[in-house]
């Protein structure tokens, strides 16, 4: 990687960037989600705006898609660069001395959340883009809550969603305060930050992980 | 106290080396870490053995030579000390202590437990100063107003003692906080100002070249530095260079 990205602050910035940029897109996913807890007709509404809005289509979601491409891209050519950087390892280190599991393993977490984005994908997206843009199916604006519901039907992806969310809450519970220290923001505001980034972190992970298990419960 | 040493042991930069265990006894708990080293080098040299190469020099927590991985921490496991300053009482009669050199590409072993530092040396001459005339009329420092929040974070930044413990703990092998001390202590006077933009981007150029791993904010570094410095540094730094690479 040249240019700017060659410098390892730049990457760092690029990271954190990128890691806002979806802990913003999360929580509109979650507001999306949490409307089908409570009625099946302002879900279907809010999905298929969603799903048509032009905007969103096609300026939002490649946007998305090269941020999320992009973070794990990053992340793990930062990963294999820090692993090369010790090349003799240490016959005893106690990396839990001086600091915590969750920044010590964000790759782990992270392959974690990408095993999980590309069920995800196979589960709802590439489905959703053959419906729209390959057999150019009829848009039924009604169709989105029984597919959500037939998805979590199984109880081995409800299990594997409810594991994938509690990874990505380790994931976030470090890389939240993590991505405003990049950035270069550490004041006398960094408590709140950190006491929000742990809220933010469990909070929005278990309403996805409650909102897979009503609909497996209810249906 | 007695105690089983297993302690690296490399002839050189190219030999592959490797840990080799030893006995020490009647160690006194009010020994210094690097005193008891000391008894076991003697023991090593009566009984014609080459005695084990480490760092050292002042021994009183100032100079930041002596360097050591104990027990898988660098300066073992005692804070905000050097291994000159830790005491053989953090141990217990019988204990097992691994001891070994910093790991880290960029800080290469040059005999048993010393390691080359002269990377932090290099990143220190790409900008870690500033350019005074000294030819005689140079301004007296005390008449430029600095506030007092300036001088003392300054001064705490200062404080970093080039050890390398920062590095030798990071899972990245990470020299952050190092290079962000450095840039912090001149960053926030007058005097550095002049000079600030050029100086973090060298220093962290030289500091990627040297192949030192990316900061993942763990935060193992602030928590292994004897002398305190803080992860702000590390901000302070990115933001230092954000605006000096986009203005
Ligand atoms: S920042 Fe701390 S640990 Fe790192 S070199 Fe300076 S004094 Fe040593
Ligand atoms: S020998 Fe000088 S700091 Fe330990």
């Amino acid at each position: 990687m040249s240019g700017f990205l060659s410098s390892s602050i730049a990457r760092k910035v690029a990271m954190a960037l990128s890691a806002l940029f979806l802990i913003f897109f999360l929580i509109i996913h979650l507001a999306v989600n949490l409307t089908s807890l409570f009625s099946e007709e302002v879900f279907n509404q809010a999905s298929h705006f969603m799903g048509t809005n032009p905007l969103i289509q096609f300026a939002m979601q490649p946007i998305l898609i090269f941020g999320v491409v992009f973070h794990f891209v990053m992340g793990f050519v930062l990963e294999l660069k820090n692993k090369k950087s010790r090349n003799v390892k240490y016959v005893k280190y106690n990396g839990a001395a001086s600091a915590s599991w969750m920044s010590r393993n964000m790759a782990i977490s992270g392959m974690a959340i990408l095993a999980f984005i590309v069920l995800h994908f196979i589960d709802f997206w590439f489905p959703e883009m053959n419906h729209k843009y390959i057999e150019f199916l009829p848009e039924d604006p009604t169709r989105y809550f029984a597919e959500l519901q037939h998805k979590f039907t199984n109880p081995l992806r409800v299990g594997a969603y409810v594991i994938a969310f509690i990874l990505l809450a380790l994931h976030l519970l470090h890389g939240f305060q993590s991505a405003f220290q990049s950035i270069g923001f550490n004041n006398k505001y960094t408590k709140c930050v950190k006491n929000f980034g742990t809220i933010y972190s469990i909070v929005i992970p278990l309403g996805f992980i409650i909102i897979a298990l009503c609909h497996y419960f209810n249906h | 106290m007695n105690l089983t040493l297993k302690i690296w042991r490399q002839k050189g930069p190219q030999d592959k080396g490797q840990m080799v265990e030893y006995k020490v006894t009647d160690i006194s708990e009010h020994m210094s870490f690097l005193e008891m080293m000391d008894v076991l080098n003697e023991q090593l040299v009566a009984k014609d053995e080459v005695p084990i190469a480490f760092d050292h020099d002042c021994r009183e927590g100032i100079c930041g030579m002596c360097s050591l991985h104990i027990n898988g921490e660098p300066h073992g496991p005692d804070r905000g000390i050097t291994t000159c300053q830790l005491h053989m009482r953090t141990f217990k009669d019988g204990d097992t202590i691994y001891i070994e050199p910093w790991r880290a590409k960029a800080f290469p072993v040059i005999k048993d437990l010393i390691v080359d530092r002269m990377a932090f040396e290099r990143i220190q001459q790409a900008g870690g100063y500033i350019s005074v005339n000294t030819s005689g009329n140079t301004q007296d420092a005390n008449a430029i107003p600095i506030s007092k929040l300036n001088a003392d974070l300054s001064m705490d930044a200062a404080a970093c003692i080039g050890c390398g413990a920062c590095v030798a703990s990071c899972k990245n092998s990470s020299a952050m906080l190092f290079v962000s001390a450095k840039v912090s202590q001149f960053a926030l006077l007058p005097q550095g100002k002049i000079e600030a933009a050029d100086r973090v981007r060298n220093m962290v150029k030289q500091m990627d070249e040297e192949g030192f791993g990316n900061c993942t904010n763990t935060g193992a570094c602030e928590v292994e530095c004897p002398k305190g410095i803080s992860l702000e540094n590390i901000a302070r730094m990115n933001r230092e260079y954000l605006k000096a690479s986009i203005i």
